[in-house]
């Protein structure tokens, strides 16, 4: 596959002067509103995002009470300043609701509702600076507000996007390159590589899937390694503070 | 021939015997494994099966090891071993006292949102009516439960009773229970209000405190007398004088300065917090820069008062 813009330059850096296999630079903290019950504020390069997440708590409307489990409700707001023209997009934005709809289906089997009959699970994120992967960013943030909200859940959630530019796989794509590339966003539990996600919104040769499957695997792990690290410093700045 | 009966060796257990006299049975080995460690969901707590998992653990189906479901620090009671998250919501036992806000008034009883996964039930049978008579509530009280609490209303009451889905049932028998006046509502998180003799203290400042273990908490005017009868679901406020108004004002940001450094809550940090206060005007309580301050003080004298008592 050949694209019209130039991707990749002659040292083989990328637009942003990355590697194949980089990462964004990836920045990211817990415990940032005091109103929510749990929240993270994340960045992955240019894509900024913010989560927030209340309950369990007590359903708002009857038609949202499970009587077996909790009803998790996921709601994405993108900021009118988040992408390069400035323009309001209503929350019934189709696209939105579908990456909504993504993140909620990837949390249901993780979280364990099954403890938190009739209550419910608000998440709530909002897209601060738009620069490319946006399902995976929302997972990731919801996974560190999650946490930080004491909810159950049984693994950590990872998400990371791939492509393949040049028949060459390349990880965690921005927005440039995920406008001229075909992409694959994962999300995977990294104790036991079990994936609840994975989405590819255009085609793929066959032969390259296998190595751009692993390498947003490979992604999701460097993910995990940075979220657990921001967990563990939370927590153990809360456990000095608490024990004054 | 002399026998000579030797004492039975002392085992490598210690026998660490803990506030209620119980003693520990684990190895001093495997118990360091278990002291103040933090874990994050997914991650394995212990290989050994001989432990029974309490909230925030579960087992692997695949290899049949238990791991945590929260980020939290590993609490462990013999062989019990459960995670404790730091932020999280309030779970209830019996005879806990809660402050709550009445959400719904419903057939015979009220919901009261009490920081929890659910908000907890008070039933008209478990309230006394006002002037202390004892009887059946009858159609005629369900028809004016209004009367007593509407919705918005804040009250102190105690958990009645947990039920197996984890809500409660809340009861305000008593005449220390009931509704709230003449005073100022803060939230911290429930984590940080621990469970202690009395949680109504009257501060030498002037001011009453009633810190709920949900994490709710009252600041209201001093009163010395109890209230009348009459007036336990009263909804006026007394007159409160510019000075006490100040005072209550000032509580209730030293709390809130505390909470945001997330320092324990009790009656004893909140007079350090507000001794430390004075030097400010209460308006410039809430900056964070002041915050800062107060707090450090804060902790500065409580680490003196601990090494003082360990003296």
């Amino acid at each position: 596959m050949s694209s019209r813009l130039e991707l990749i330059g002659p040292q083989g850096l990328r637009t942003d002067g990355r590697r194949f296999n980089e990462l964004r630079n990836m920045n990211c903290k817990p415990s940032v509103l005091s109103q929510a019950d749990g929240s993270a504020y994340i960045e992955q390069g240019n894509t900024k995002c913010l989560a927030a997440v209340y309950g369990p708590r007590e359903a708002r409307t009857k038609a949202q009470v499970l009587h077996n489990r909790a009803n998790i409700n996921v709601e994405i707001s993108l900021a009118p300043f988040s992408m390069e023209e400035r323009k309001k997009r209503s929350k019934s934005d189709k696209r939105i609701l579908e990456i909504a709809s993504a993140v909620k289906q990837t949390f249901e089997p993780i979280i364990m509702t099954e403890l938190y009959a009739r209550s419910q699970i608000d998440i709530y994120l909002q897209i601060l600076q738009f620069d490319g992967g946006t399902v995976q960013i929302c997972i990731n943030a919801a996974t560190l507000a999650i946490i930080d909200a004491g909810i159950p859940m049984k693994d950590y959630v990872c998400a990371c996007s791939a492509g393949c530019i040049d028949d060459e796989p390349v990880l965690d794509l921005n927005h440039l390159e995920e406008s001229n590339t075909p992409e694959l966003t994962v999300a995977l539990l990294p104790k036991n590589d079990k994936i609840t996600l994975l989405q590819m919104e255009s085609r793929l040769h066959i032969d390259k899937f296998q190595q751009v499957m692993e390498m947003a695997a490979k992604g999701c792990k460097e993910i995990h390694t940075v979220l657990d690290k921001a967990v563990r410093e939370n927590i153990k700045d809360l456990l000095k503070k608490s024990s004054i | 021939m002399t026998f000579q009966f030797l004492s039975p060796k002392p085992s490598s257990y210690t026998n660490k015997v803990d506030a209620d006299g119980d003693i520990d049975m684990l190895l001093k080995t495997e118990r360091e494994n278990f002291e103040t460690k933090v874990v994050t969901p997914g991650e394995t707590i212990t290989h050994a099966t001989q432990y029974m998992g309490g909230h925030g653990t579960y087992i692997s189906p695949e290899t049949n090891q238990r791991l945590s479901s929260v980020a939290g620090v590993v609490d462990r009671v013999n062989k019990l071993i459960s995670i404790r998250p730091l932020h999280t919501r309030y779970t209830g036992e019996i005879g806990d006292l809660v402050i709550g806000r009445i959400t719904e008034v419903s057939q015979k009883r009220w919901k009261v949102d009490i920081n929890s996964r659910q908000d907890a039930v008070l039933l008209l049978s478990s309230i006394n009516l006002p002037g202390g008579v004892q009887r059946r509530k009858t159609e005629a009280d369900e028809l004016q439960m209004r009367k007593f609490f509407s919705e918005g209303d804040l009250l102190v009451a105690e958990v009645r009773e947990t039920f197996q889905d984890g809500s409660f049932s809340l009861h305000i028998r008593s005449l220390k229970y009931g509704k709230l006046r003449n005073g100022s509502f803060v939230i911290v998180p429930p984590a940080l209000v621990q469970r202690c003799k009395t949680h109504f203290h009257t501060l030498p400042c002037g001011v009453n405190l009633t810190l709920g273990l949900n994490g709710y908490i009252w600041v209201s005017k001093h009163t010395t007398q109890t209230v009348e009868e009459l007036a336990i679901y009263s909804n006026e406020n007394e007159e409160i004088d510019q000075e006490n108004r100040e005072a209550i004002a000032r509580v209730c940001n030293s709390i809130s300065a505390l909470s945001r450094h997330f320092m324990c809550i009790n009656d004893k940090m909140i007079m350090l917090a507000y001794e430390a206060s004075l030097n400010f005007p209460v308006k410039d309580l809430l900056k964070l820069d002041v915050m800062e301050v107060i707090t450090s003080e804060v902790s500065e004298k409580m680490i003196l008062l601990k090494a003082g008592m360990r003296r």
